[in-house]
């Protein structure tokens, strides 16, 4: 009747003595309800139970699998350092297992990291607000975009721009279909988006946002001057999706008259994880607070007179406003949060301005040298770009080649945007040695590779 | 922990000049970006990010843990959040250095044990779901249920039916369900629960038309009860050309005792960081995989796992029936790990008893404390039930009250005021995890509670009295919003 396992507590005994309790006979007595028909006739077909040995054996062998290269590729993930601090702040089980605090009195803790949190990033972005998370920088975009829409009430046209990453400009696309939003591309021009196609977009009168990635998917960081003023003139709103490092360095959302600031927080030192856990950030204005999706911590007082955090401006969430909640989000990426947090906390200031720095240095060394190859180009020679750029090849080079050749050696040479142009990005990861044996790789390459 | 002394914010503990972490820098990166970047593309004015060297920084941190209560602390009994035990050897085995070092869009044949990992966890929901096949790229419970949603819309769009564009649920459903429903794009149909807040089929029935797209059913139900007329119920909805969706939500009790897919469902989710320990992290990240039945596969979203003939695994990034992208690339991976080492933790034997365990948890905190608190449902329950507050009512002491008082005698409280069905809602769910003692000193504590409701109901009223903070001002917080360090001076 009971089964001896690690995680079940339960003995014999107690079983025996719970089903007595209850007044049932037996385990399956209490399935009384469930029809016959429906009931599991045989156990699942899955494998026998693994001893925690065996399952590291069985972990260690999937991981032989897995070769972790030397990480040129960006295209909105970054390679950078973690500090073992944050890892093992993270890692405190009072953090890690605790659910929503939804008690305040039991979740001080996660309450506290999350207005820490939340003040970092309205630093970071220069405006007013953030929530306390969302999944990851494209849905936070796609939350941006739905924002956009309930905020403007009769239009449902969106904007984004033609140089935004396309993983995110993808997520939007998918909620904007599914949702019945008209999402509609700015076309780019010179690796930036244009203007003045903007501009007669925006002419139509029906927009009720616009998306800008900053730096975009071609590594660039656009001039947005002016453009505030022309959404703002047509009564649409700003959205900005920013790689989060580079806005310690780069013109703030604020700056830029932007109204929403998303993205991903990734490249705030977590580990690239294939893909996740990362973070979607979000924030706004004060104006527009009450339309934000997520959870939002505010500092209050308790009946001892301390300082003390709450979750607050409920009246926007789902659980209360069901469906006309502008956002179905209830969960978000909490312990992320605190991931980004302590590693704010941890890097400063100081740190991460040379974490850019290094990025910034290395990035425009290697492109000089690739470029000295002769056998790539800067793409758009002409635009400023920090710690990421776009390479179009010489003739005889292909991206895919490129990225096949160099990861038997070790290397991920970058991200193909198209058969003759690759996305390389540095970080402070990179030191000498590597960026030598990338530009040698290249060198050494026969044609048609 | 002592908050005078270490109850400040970071900022607070901030001194110019002080540090926490080294980073590499080439010798001559100062001033690199000034030098590549023209100044009007750069910020003026540097973030006031705070300066603190590492042993503070880490104090800080620690302190602010242990005013924090998780599972490791304590029982937790959390209605319909099954705030099971997260085993260690799952943390330990999220991430490794080849992972995470791993970039989403290095080539597949780099990636080939995370591929495999993430192949095996959607072939094993699968088998546990009923379904054919499982997208794990869905980051949380709502997430997946909008998902789920988008398949569904995308079948009745392939089939150029596109006039269905309602969703019913039941008026018990938790609140991400009609705003899943409206994010796709769907208008929300409630309907009734019966007395025992399973689903009204009549009020179901008159409802179901050709504009319908899906039901959406938890099952057991949020009041712990077996819809046991699902078979019927998939029979009318699909008769009416809808599908049936299955909020998996609730899925921690049917563990090998019937799978979603076998009830007639065509889509569900699962909550990973319910049913399959992975920890809540404090509101995340979680992960919220979505299943099909047969035929229905093409419209997961992309990029999706498939296995090749050689035996290799690869990632689709694009195909023409797909729903489109949800995520930014294979879901919240680490999740991903975390459910695989639970599974084959467990394996198929041990799987079989998660769902009878917590089952016989709930079923017998509530036979040990029915006679004090009021039972609205006749029993037994499943994985959890709900009370409508004290019997006694005429003490005045609220649900909210019992809850407080719970807090200092060192137990996480139930999930109160939901479902909505009952005016004083507390919601039970102790998960297979707990042992009997430990059950038994919740019940315990309960039934001190219910004592002190009669002898002194003051001190209910005035709970919590020992937790490291009193009743917040909540009004205050909501009218004055001060939602950053800045917003305090």
């Amino acid at each position: 009747m009971s089964h001896s396992h690690p995680y079940f507590p339960h003995t014999q005994e107690d079983v025996a003595a719970m089903l007595e309790r209850c007044g049932t006979g037996t385990l399956d007595a209490m399935y009384a309800d469930v029809p016959a028909s429906l009931r599991m006739k045989q156990p699942y077909q899955l494998p026998a139970a693994m001893t925690e040995p065996e399952l590291k054996r069985f972990f260690r062998n999937l991981d032989r699998r897995n070769e972790p290269l030397t990480c040129f590729a960006g295209a909105g993930v970054y390679h950078h350092f973690t500090p073992a601090a944050v890892e093992s702040i993270v890692a405190r089980s009072e953090f890690l297992t605790a659910y929503t605090p939804y008690q305040p009195e039991v979740s001080q803790g996660t309450l506290q990291y999350i207005f820490e949190y939340q003040s970092m990033m309205c630093e970071l972005t220069g405006l007013d607000v953030s929530n306390a998370s969302l999944y990851d920088g494209a849905t936070a975009t796609a939350e941006a975009m739905l924002m956009c829409v309930a905020a403007a009430k009769k239009k449902n046209r969106v904007l984004i721009s033609a140089t935004m990453n396309p993983a995110v400009a993808q997520v939007c696309g998918t909620y904007a279909r599914w949702h019945g939003i008209a999402l509609d591309t700015i076309p780019e021009h010179d690796g930036v988006t244009s203007l003045e196609a903007l501009e007669e977009m925006l002419g139509a009168g029906d927009v009720a946002g616009v998306i800008l990635p900053q730096p975009n998917y071609y590594g660039i960081v656009e001039d947005l001057s002016g453009i505030s003023e022309k959404i703002h003139g047509v009564k649409a709103l700003m959205v900005m999706n920013c790689v989060a490092s580079t806005l310690a360095v780069l013109r703030t959302p604020a700056q830029w008259g932007a109204d929403i600031a998303v993205g991903d927080a990734q490249s705030l030192g977590m580990p690239m994880n294939y893909g996740g856990p990362y973070l979607g950030y979000m924030c706004t204005t004060r104006t527009l607070m009450r339309k934000m999706p997520g959870r939002i911590v505010g500092a209050t007082t308790d009946s001892r007179g301390q300082r003390v955090f709450v979750l607050t401006l409920q009246a926007r969430e789902q659980h209360i406003r069901r469906d006309k909640a502008t956002s179905n989000i209830c969960s978000n990426q909490g312990i992320m949060a605190l991931h980004t947090a302590a590693y704010l906390s941890l890097m400063g200031q100081e740190g991460l301005k040379e974490v850019n720095e290094a990025g910034c240095a290395t990035m425009h060394a290697l492109a000089r040298r690739l470029c000295d190859t002769g056998r790539m180009e800067l793409a758009y020679p002409d635009r400023p770009y920090l710690n990421e750029v776009l390479m179009r090849l010489k003739p005889g080079l292909s991206a895919r080649g490129i990225i096949e050749a160099a990861s038997a050696a070790g290397i991920l040479a970058g991200v193909e945007v198209a058969p003759d142009l690759l996305l390389v990005a540095c970080t402070e990861m990179q030191g000498t040695a590597d960026v030598n044996a990338y530009v040698e790789l290249i060198k050494n390459l026969p044609e048609n590779e | 922990m002592n908050s005078e002394l270490y109850g400040k914010l970071v900022f607070e503990i901030s001194r110019e000049g002080r540090r926490g972490c080294s980073v590499p820098v080439p010798s001559d990166a100062a001033g690199a970006v000034e030098k590549s970047i023209p100044a009007s593309l750069l910020r003026t004015g540097i973030p006031e990010l705070p300066m603190v060297d590492e042993p503070s920084a880490v104090r800080h941190y620690t302190n602010m843990s242990t005013n924090n209560f998780g599972v490791d602390t304590g029982f937790y009994p959390l209605g319909s959040c099954t705030m099971k035990y997260n085993p260690k050897i799952n943390e330990a085995l999220a991430s490794s250095p080849e992972v995470a070092a791993l970039h989403p869009f290095q080539p597949a044949g780099t990636a080939q044990g995370a591929l495999e990992a993430y192949y095996m966890l959607q072939s094993f929901l699968s088998e546990i779901g009923g379904m054919a096949e499982f997208s794990l790229n869905p980051y949380a419970g709502a997430h997946g249920e909008l998902t789920g949603l988008m398949v569904i819309r995308a079948y009745h769009a392939d089939r150029g039916d596109f006039g269905r564009i309602k969703v019913i649920v039941p008026d018990s459903a938790h609140g991400t369900n009609p705003a899943s429903a409206a994010v796709a794009g769907l208008q929300i149909i409630e309907t009734r629960s019966m007395p025992d807040g399973t689903v009204d089929i009549d009020d179901l029935c008159s409802k179901l038309d050709d504009t319908v797209a899906a039901v959406m059913l938890t099952n057991p139900n949020t009041t712990g009860m077996f819809e046991r007329r699902i078979p019927e119920i998939a029979r009318a909805v699909h008769a009416a050309g809808a599908l049936l969706y299955y909020d998996g939500a609730n899925l921690n009790p049917m563990l090998g005792v019937a799978r979603p897919g076998d009830m007639g469902f065509d889509v569900m989710h699962i909550n990973l960081h319910k049913t399959f320990s992975t920890p809540h992290g404090g509101g995340g990240p979680g992960a919220g995989p979505v299943g099909v039945r047969a035929g229905l596969e093409k419209y997961l979203p992309n990029p999706r796992v498939v296995k090749q003939p050689d035996g290799s695994f690869a990632v689709v990034t694009h195909s023409d029936d797909a729903l489109g992208r949800i995520s930014f690339w294979l879901g919240n991976f680490t999740v991903l790990r975390r459910a695989l080492a639970y599974i084959l933790t467990l394996g198929a034997e041990g799987m079989m008893h998660v769902g009878p365990y917590a089952t016989l948890a709930a079923n017998y905190v509530m036979n040990s404390l029915n006679d004090l608190y009021l039972q609205p449902i006749p029993g037994p329950c499943k994985h959890e039930f709900v009370f409508d507050g004290l019997r006694d009512k005429s003490t005045g002491i609220t649900t909210l009250n019992v809850a407080k008082r719970l807090l200092d005698m060192g137990f996480h409280a139930p999930t109160i005021y939901f479902p909505l069905l009952f005016h004083e809602a507390l919601m039970v769910e102790p998960t297979e995890t707990e042992s009997r003692e430990t059950l038994d000193a919740f019940i315990d504590a309960m039934r001190r509670i219910a004592a002190e409701a009669q002898s002194q109901p003051e001190i209910l009223q005035q709970a919590p009295l020992c937790t490291p903070m009193a009743h917040p001002d909540e009004t205050e917080a909501a009218t004055h919003p001060k939602l950053k360090w800045k917003d305090l001076t």
